[in-house]
């Protein structure tokens, strides 16, 4: 009610009259302002941006700030001179470096996509299987850590798997190796940096299917003779598939372009587009190549984006 | 299935020089290419309590929707108290609406609630109190103003929703589905109330249900609605006893539809033959229809007569044999099934006057009965 | 029997919570280590916690991350929300599919993109218009603000679209205009979803360390960079304390809210079997 009172005062005081008064004039009613404001933001920090990194791919790169060439030219008299350069892509197609950057992202990507799923099924299965009062403690266990810096939690990683780390110190006291295995600065860490980082995104959607499912089916199913593993791999799996594409997507997506990841715990050859973009950008500081790895990478990425979509579209209309 | 409503209430819209509340003109309201109201005309007269009355899915509650200002109408126009609703929005409008779901505001008590249209008119706080008061009162609500919505039970809720939308005095309610989250048994006791509360404030009331009960009961007139067209508009009474085609005969209550030719059309009388029944129909009322044209005879199950001996009457019409197939006890009534020479099947129902004991010889399963009615009940029907 | 967990799923499920929980205790064990060997258990000490109170460098950043989340969550809310209300309240207007992806897209968009592309229109807006002038606190905050709306806006499009329509209706069928509606009837009712809106963008701007790396400048270095060229270098002690506290500090902050929702949910279900015994 003290909003109410406050909303009075405002509009018995004067200016706020006279501007709701002279917005109305020019046509600005709530509805515009509403939809207006939101959308003029986000094409002004979010869609015009990447028009100007496409503009900046086909540009040459020169020395001063900023590093690129002007698209137009204005040469002598009104003659305009529209100079595009896709020697930044076909730079990219013949390095063997970004090839290997490409290819490698998305093995890493899908790798550590398929190992997600693998920790995080049984995950969303046994929280969605416990009693109401369990699943929200449990729940609430795997939302914690996404509410913690990813950073530290990738730092974590460190202190465990380098040569006088955790894993290594521990083994050894219990005399199962003599030599400390090599676990920092290879593929296999940055696997499990980004299946630790990402796991809370698989679980989530998972447990969101699997706790709508109706649980009669599966007596429906036993009743009807059903063993309960062949009852899982019938029903409970086929209809967890919208969790799974959606789980899967949102891991995969921001895998393929992490940087933290690989820059951490990845050694110098584990090479990924976004730590190469990172490079050319902060290094090497060229900036029309970086422009153009980020949008090859975004082609990359349209496909899962799309399927991501096409999924929740597809959720959100089965709910109605 | 008693109309509550007394008999002497007057009959605006028999008299042509009445003017109407509510004047719906050619409403037309599309939704994409979905045409949810098919250019609807209506007039609602000051105190009745009009009943929309169809399907899911048929337009009503859009139709509701438009009298209440959430929806602009594709084509047409309303005028609600003589003046033209186009255009204005539903917070200018001398409207009120009680909504299905009640719309109780989660946030507040009871009586913020129901105070909450008369705090956006600002008036003074001393009248508000006063006003709030004076309707809780009349929906026994008093001792529950300072509970939140959810403290409450469904048949107070409905009440303080009723509350809400009288405290305003609007002279037009609009009732979404009023009674329809009730159960059955409060269901009837609340019907009656609203009945009275109606009564006693004067108010229009426009009603929106599916249920032809609820209609019946609360209902001045009904007008029943079909694929957003209104079929037909008639008292309770009119639409029972003389629905105008086979759709209101079959919606409202169950009936025998046969279908079948005039082969005698006098003023004052038709006599129909119908293939199905094995027999004519003997009707005491004209019909207009061209000759030889296809009609339907529509027979209400309780107006048929089944006994084991022949009936006494003048004629071969208006009664055929049967044998029983089907018989279910009810409680108050029981139904029966039973087949007609031609296969058909027919629907009886008759009340249970006596209590049922190995006693009384009843009728019983694959019995040969006679099936007879008054020439005065069947209605024909050409559409 | 149905629908009861099985040994294995059972296994397999403190497996994965080991999985997620083991990094974070280690670090915060080791975090009260005597010794500068991260690793090595040497005896037990609170020093660390000391020399990261007195790491100027640390707390500063601390502040600027602290005051840019709190700036870019107030606005992140503020768009998010109308955002959603667009998107739900008006089904139809001109650019809505562009919106509807525009809002959906910096949620998966890799950060890297995001912070590129923000900097090259910072460094073009400079060169036309003269403003941001460099790079620092502005451009970090408008950066954030741009991405973690989109999260508020997923956030306050789902509570909006379970939320009865009717409630506004009647509103405005009582005579309140749309305005007032939404502030005396939408808005408190979609209080908590606002909160934890609100939260998250903090989250997310206090946690951004790629795209604050492309739009920061001398001077603006906020708690992530910090930590990230500490972190290069190797394990150090002090960043264990840091992320100890930080961890704590969530953790609190999440079982309180859990426990008050908790004992909110019990106390409504009372009330509803209250209202249930006393129906006539």
């Amino acid at each position: 009610m003290l909003l109410a009172e406050l909303m009075a005062w405002i509009r018995a005081f004067g200016p706020y009259r006279w501007a709701s008064h002279r917005l109305l004039n020019w046509g600005i009613t709530g509805r515009t302002a509403v939809i207006g404001l939101p959308y003029l933001w986000l094409i002004l920090f979010f869609l015009i941006p990447f028009i100007i990194v496409l503009k900046i791919s086909v540009s040459d790169i020169r020395l001063g700030m900023p590093p690129y060439e002007p698209m137009v030219h204005w040469i002598e008299h009104q003659v305009v001179a529209l100079q595009i350069n896709f020697g930044n892509y076909a730079f990219l197609f013949k390095d063997a470096l970004y090839r290997n950057a490409y290819m490698n992202s998305i093995l890493v990507a899908a790798g550590s996509t398929v190992l997600c799923l693998l920790v995080g099924y049984p995950m969303a299965y046994g929280i969605a299987r416990t009693s109401p009062s369990w699943r929200n403690l449990l729940l609430m266990m795997v939302m914690l850590p996404f509410w913690t810096s990813f950073l530290l939690r990738v730092y974590a990683w460190i202190g465990i798997l380098k040569n006088n780390g955790l894993i290594n110190n521990v083994l050894m006291a219990m005399g199962v190796i003599d030599e400390p295995i090599v676990m920092l600065q290879t593929d296999f860490a940055v696997y499990v940096g980004i299946v630790y980082s990402y796991l809370p995104f698989m679980v989530l959607p998972l447990y969101a299917t699997l706790e709508k499912m109706d649980l009669t089916l599966l007596e429906a199913a036993a009743d009807l003779g059903c063993h309960p593993t062949k009852a899982f791999m019938t029903i409970t799996l086929p209809l967890s598939v919208p969790g799974i594409v959606a789980g899967s997507m949102l891991v995969f997506i921001p895998a393929v372009g992490e940087f933290v990841i690989p820059a951490l715990l990845g050694g110098p050859d584990s090479l990924m587009i976004g730590r190469v973009l990172w490079e050319e950008f902060f290094h090497n500081r060229d900036w029309p190549v970086a422009s153009a790895v980020a949008i090859a990478m975004l082609i990359l990425l349209v496909g899962p984006i799309m399927i991501l979509q096409y999924n929740q579209g597809r959720q959100a209309g089965a709910h109605r | 299935m008693a109309n509550v409503r007394p008999e002497h209430k007057l009959e605006p819209w028999k008299d042509p020089s009445a003017e109407p509340y509510i004047r719906i003109e050619k409403v037309t309201k599309k939704f994409g290419d979905f045409v949810a109201v098919d250019d609807v005309s209506l007039k609602i007269y000051q105190g009745e309590i009009f009943c929309l009355l169809g399907a899911s899915g048929c337009g009503k509650t859009t139709l509701l929707r438009l009298l209440a200002g959430f929806d602009e109408p594709t084509a047409g126009k309303i005028w609600i108290d003589g003046a033209d609703m186009a255009g204005i929005p539903p917070y200018r409008r001398p409207v009120n609406m009680m909504f299905q779901s009640y719309a109780l505001f989660p946030h507040m008590s009871v009586e913020q609630n129901v105070s909450f249209g008369l705090r956006q008119d600002k008036l003074p706080r001393g009248e508000i109190k006063d006003r709030v008061d004076a309707i809780l009162e009349l929906v026994k609500m008093t001792q529950f103003a300072g509970r939140k919505p959810h403290q409450l039970s469904g048949g107070q809720r409905q009440r303080v929703a009723l509350a809400r939308s009288l405290v305003k005095q609007p002279k037009l309610l609009l009732l979404d589905e009023p009674l329809g989250a009730l159960d059955k048994k409060l269901r009837e006791h609340t019907q009656f109330e609203l009945v009275n509360i109606q009564e006693k404030l004067g108010v229009t009331f426009v009603v929106v249900t599916h249920d032809q009960e609820e209609a019946m009961t609360l209902a001045s007139r009904i007008g029943v609605m079909n694929h957003g067209e209104i079929v037909q508009v008639g008292t309770p009474g009119d639409i029972y006893e003389y629905p105008i085609s086979r759709f209101v005969a079959d919606f409202v209550g169950s009936v025998n539809l046969f279908e079948g030719a005039l082969i005698e059309d006098e003023p004052d009388y038709v006599r129909v033959s119908a293939k199905e029944l094995g027999g004519h129909f003997f009707v005491n009322h004209g019909v207009s229809a061209p000759p030889d044209a296809t009609v339907w005879v529509a027979l209400r199950p309780e107006k048929i007569v089944i006994s084991r001996d022949p009936p006494v009457m003048e004629g071969e019409d208006n009664r055929v044999q049967a044998v029983v197939k089907e018989i279910a006890y009810l409680g108050d009534v029981s139904v029966y099934l039973v087949r007609l020479p031609s296969g058909r099947m027919v629907r009886v129902t008759r009340p249970n006057m006596r209590r049922q004991s190995a006693a009384v010889d009843r009728i019983t399963w694959d019995e040969e009965v006679w099936l007879s009615w008054d020439a005065s009940s069947p209605v024909v029907v050409t559409q | 029997m149905i629908g009861r967990r099985s040994f294995l799923v059972t296994t397999m499920m403190a497996f994965g919570f080991a999985f997620l929980y083991i990094p974070i205790l280690s670090m915060m064990v080791f975090s009260f280590n005597e010794s500068r060997l991260v690793t090595v258990w040497a005896g037990f000490s609170t020093k660390w916690y000391v020399e990261l109170i007195h790491n100027d460098q640390i707390i500063n950043a601390a502040k600027l991350s602290l005051k840019i989340a709190a700036i870019n969550a107030t606005g992140a809310v503020i768009l998010g929300t109308l955002a959603g209300l667009a998107l739900t309240r008006f089904r139809r207007f001109k650019g809505r599919t562009l919106m509807t992806g525009m809002t959906t897209a910096p949620l998966v968009m890799p950060e890297v993109i995001t912070g590129l592309s923000l900097l090259m229109l910072f460094v073009a807006m400079e060169q036309i218009f003269g403003w941001p002038a460099g790079r620092g606190v502005t451009t970090i905050t408008i950066a954030h603000m741009t991405f973690s709306m989109a999260y508020v806006t997923v956030v306050i499009q789902s509570r909006l679209s379970t939320l009865d329509e009717s409630l506004e209706e009647a509103a405005l069928d009582l005579g309140a205009r749309p305005a007032k509606v939404f502030f005396l009837i939408t808005l408190p009712i979609i209080f908590p979803a606002i909160l934890a809106g609100w939260l998250l963008a903090f989250t997310l701007s206090w946690d951004d360390l790629v795209i604050t790396s492309f739009v920061s400048g001398p001077g603006s270095s906020t708690l992530p960079l910090v930590i990230f060229s500490k972190v290069r270098l190797g394990v150090s002690p002090d960043i264990n304390a840091l992320a100890t506290i930080m961890v704590s500090l969530v953790a609190i902050g999440i079982v309180t809210a859990g426990f008050y929702m908790q004992r909110q949910e019990k106390r409504r279900e009372r009330d509803i079997q209250a209202a249930l015994a006393i129906n006539q």
